[in-house]
C-alpha cells in the first residue's frame, strides 16, 4: 500500500505542471490588453501622453509568452510569489492572503451547516424509509437542489430590507474585532450554500445507509438484541459515512463556484470577488494566480481523501 | 433492462418501437405519477418555448420609456422593468433560451461523452489511462472559474456557451457511459460474439451501443437541470448571453439588481421560473432513470415517485 500511496503522490507532481501551464496560457488568452485598459482610464490623468511601450515594457509584457511563464514560475517556486498585479502594482500574495481566510471561513460555514443539517435528515430518512418524514426530507431536498443559490441571495437581500429596512452588513467584520457579528455576517451566505450541498448529502447519507442497514453483520448486531440506537450509531453510521467524506471532498469545486456568486451577493472581500474584479480588469497574474491556487487545492484535497481512504476503510487494498 | 431503448433494429422494428414508447410512458404515469406530472410541466414549456411569439403580449426588445419600473398590472401582467420591457414577455422568451440551450448543449455533451468515454472504455488499455487522466484532471477544475475563464476569452455569445458547457459536460459525463462500455465488454454475449469472429465494429455497433442506449438516455434526462442552472449562474453573474438576449439568470443580473429594491417583481419571476424549470427537469429525470435502468437507483435514492 506504501507503494500505491507514494505513486499516487507522484502523479500529482506532473498534473500540477500541466495544471500551471494551462493556468498560465489561459489568461493569456484573453483578449481586451490590460494596457488598453490601463491607457484608457488613466488616459484622463495623464493628459493622454501614456507610452504604451514603456509601460508594456514596466510591465513585463515586451518578452515571448514563455519567458514570462519562466518568470512567472520562478517567482511561485524561489520567492512564493505571485508578482503583482498588473494594474495597482500590488503583491498578489500579500493580497490573496489577506482574502483567502474570508473564502475558508465561509466554506468551513457552508460544509458545517450542510453535514448539521444532512446527517441527521439522511439517516432518520433511511431508517423510517417510506413514512412521511422520509417524503417530506426527500422533497424539501430536491426543491433545494433546483433553486439557484444566487436567486435564493438576492431574494435574501432584497425582501427583508423592503419589509423591514434590514439588509446584512456591507462591511467586513473581522472575527477578533466582534466574533459573534463575523460568524453572523457568514451565516446567511453560509446557509444559502450549505442546504445547497445538503440536498445532495442527504441523498447520498440515506442510501448509503439503506445498503448497509441490509448487511449481514446489522442482522446480526439486530439478533444480539441490541437496542435501535446501537444498531444505527456504532454499527451502521460509521460505515455509511465513509462514501460522505469524498462526497464532501468532490463537491469542493461547487463550493468554490457558490462562493464566487455569494461574495459577489454578499458583497464579502473573498478570493471570488477578487477573481471576478480581475477578469473586468483583464488583470492577468491575478487571475492565474487565483485559478492556480484554487485548483491546487482541488486536486491536493482529491490526494488526501485518497490517502485517507484505506484508514478509513480498511475493507479497501490498493495493490 | 427496460424495452425503451433497446429495441432492436431489425426490419420489424418500427412498430414494436412506438409501442415501446407507449409503454414508457403507461408505466411512467403508473409508477411515477409526480415523474408524469413533472413531464407534463417540461411539455408546457416546450410549448412555451415554441410558440413564445404568439404568447407573449409584447416583443421582449420593445421598450416603453414611459413606463419603466411599472408594478404588474392589468397592460403588463408581470409589471416592467428598468427600460419599460414587460418582464412576462421577456420571461416567456427566457423560457425558449432556457429550452434551446438545455436541449442543445445536452444533446453536444451527450455526443461527446458517448464517443470519448466509449471509444475510451472499449478500445480500453493506455489510451483509456491517458483519457481518464485528462477527465479525471478536467474534473477536479472548480468548473465556473473555468468558465468565466473561458468566456473571457471567447466573448459572450449564444454558440460559445452552447460550445463551453456542451464540451465541458460531456468531458465530465464520458466516466458514465465508459463504466456501461466496460461491463458490456464483460458480458457473455460480447465475448461470445469476440469468439466467433465478429469484427471490433461490428461488435461495437451491435452489442456495446444498443445496450448502452438506457445509460445514454438517462444521462440525457438527468443532466438537463444542471445545464439550465449552469447558464442561469453565468447570466447571473454577467459572463452568459448578451444583453439583448432575454435569459432567466440574466434578467436577475448585476444590472437589473440595481433596480430591484424599488421592483421586487424583476427578481421574483425569473427565479421562480428557473426553480420550477429545474425542478421538474431533475424529477423527470429520476423517474426516467428508475424506469429504464433500476439498478442505477441507489444514486438517486428513487425520487421522482
Amino acid at each position: 500500500m506504501r507503494a500505491y500511496l507514494i505513486r499516487r503522490l507522484l502523479l500529482t507532481i506532473p498534473a500540477l505542471f500541466m495544471l500551471t501551464i494551462l493556468v498560465f496560457l489561459a489568461a493569456r488568452f484573453i483578449p481586451g490588453d490590460v494596457v488598453d485598459y490601463l491607457v484608457t482610464s488613466l488616459g484622463p490623468q495623464t493628459g493622454g501622453q501614456v507610452d504604451e511601450e514603456a509601460l508594456r515594457h514596466s510591465l513585463g509584457l515586451d518578452v515571448p509568452v514563455y519567458v514570462q511563464y519562466g518568470r512567472w514560475m520562478r517567482g511561485i517556486f524561489l520567492h512564493g510569489t505571485f508578482g503583482e498585479s498588473l494594474i495597482g502594482q500590488w503583491s498578489i500574495a500579500e493580497r490573496i492572503s489577506g482574502r483567502l481566510p474570508v473564502t475558508i471561513e465561509l466554506g468551513a460555514m457552508a460544509i458545517a451547516i450542510a453535514l448539521v443539517i444532512a446527517l441527521p435528515v439522511g439517516i432518520y430518512s433511511a431508517i423510517r424509509q417510506d413514512t412521511a418524514t422520509d417524503y417530506l426530507g426527500r422533497t424539501v431536498a430536491v426543491i433545494g437542489m433546483a433553486t439557484p443559490n444566487f436567486w435564493l441571495g438576492i431574494m435574501i437581500m432584497l425582501f427583508p430590507a423592503i419589509w423591514w429596512g434590514w439588509s446584512p452588513s456591507v462591511e467586513l467584520i473581522t472575527f477578533p474585532e466582534d466574533p459573534l457579528g463575523n460568524l453572523g455576517m457568514f451565516f446567511i451566505p453560509g446557509l444559502i450554500l450549505g442546504t445547497g450541498m445538503s440536498a445532495a448529502i442527504m441523498r447520498m447519507t440515506r442510501t448509503m445507509m439503506l445498503e448497509v442497514l441490509r448487511q449481514d453483520y446489522i442482522r446480526t448486531a439486530w439478533s444480539k438484541g441490541l437496542k435501535e440506537r446501537v444498531v444505527v450509531v456504532r454499527h451502521a453510521v460509521k460505515n455509511a459515512l465513509i462514501p460522505i467524506v469524498t462526497l464532501v471532498g468532490l463537491h469542493l469545486p461547487i463550493l468554490i463556484g457558490g462562493s464566487v456568486i455569494m461574495e459577489d451577493i454578499f458583497v464579502l472581500p473573498g478570493l471570488g470577488r477578487m477573481f471576478l474584479d480581475a477578469l473586468d480588469k483583464r488583470d492577468y497574474p491575478v487571475i492565474s494566480a487565483i485559478n492556480l491556487i484554487l485548483s491546487t487545492v482541488v486536486l491536493l484535497n482529491i490526494l488526501l481523501i485518497d490517502m485517507l481512504y484505506p484508514y478509513l476503510d480498511p475493507r479497501i487494498r490498493y495493490q | 433492462m427496460s424495452s425503451a431503448g433497446t429495441a432492436p433494429s431489425a426490419p420489424a422494428g418500427e412498430p414494436k418501437r412506438r409501442n415501446a414508447v407507449a409503454d414508457f410512458f403507461v408505466r411512467l404515469a403508473r409508477q411515477k405519477p409526480l415523474g408524469m406530472v413533472c413531464g407534463i410541466v417540461i411539455l408546457l414549456l416546450i410549448v412555451v418555448a415554441v410558440f413564445g411569439g404568439k404568447l407573449a403580449p409584447y416583443p421582449y426588445k420593445e421598450m416603453h420609456l414611459a413606463d419603466r419600473l411599472l408594478g404588474p398590472s392589468s397592460q403588463y401582467l408581470l409589471g416592467t422593468d428598468q427600460t419599460g420591457r414587460d418582464v412576462l414577455s421577456r420571461v416567456i422568451f427566457g423560457a425558449r433560451v432556457s429550452v434551446l440551450v438545455g436541449l442543445t448543449v445536452t444533446t453536444l455533451s451527450v455526443l461527446i461523452s458517448t464517443l470519448v468515454g466509449g471509444v475510451s472504455g472499449f478500445v480500453g488499455g493506455k489510451l483509456d489511462l491517458i483519457v481518464q487522466r485528462f477527465v479525471d484532471s478536467w474534473m477536479a477544475f472548480p468548473g465556473l472559474l473555468l468558465m468565466l475563464t473561458v468566456i473571457s476569452i471567447v466573448g459572450k455569445g449564444l454558440v460559445q456557451i452552447i460550445l463551453i458547457l456542451g464540451i465541458s459536460g460531456g468531458i465530465a459525463g464520458a466516466r458514465v457511459i465508459r463504466s456501461a462500455v466496460i461491463g458490456i465488454k464483460e458480458s457473455i454475449y460480447f465475448v461470445v460474439a469476440e469468439a466467433v469472429g465478429s469484427s471490433k465494429w461490428r461488435s461495437f455497433l451491435r452489442h456495446v451501443l444498443p445496450n448502452i442506449t438506457p445509460v445514454i438516455i438517462i444521462s440525457f434526462s438527468t443532466s438537463v437541470g444542471g445545464v439550465i442552472m449552469a447558464l442561469a449562474s453565468l447570466g447571473y453573474l454577467g459572463f452568459g448571453l448578451p444583453p439583448a438576449i432575454p435569459d432567466w439568470g440574466g434578467m436577475l443580473s448585476r444590472e437589473g439588481r440595481k433596480y430591484m429594491e424599488a421592483a421586487p417583481w424583476l427578481a421574483l419571476w425569473p427565479g421562480l421560473c428557473l426553480t420550477v424549470t429545474i425542478y421538474s427537469l431533475n424529477m423527470f429525470g429520476d423517474a426516467v432513470r428508475d424506469l429504464l435502468d433500476p439498478r442505477l437507483r441507489g444514486r438517486g435514492a428513487g425520487l421522482g415517485r
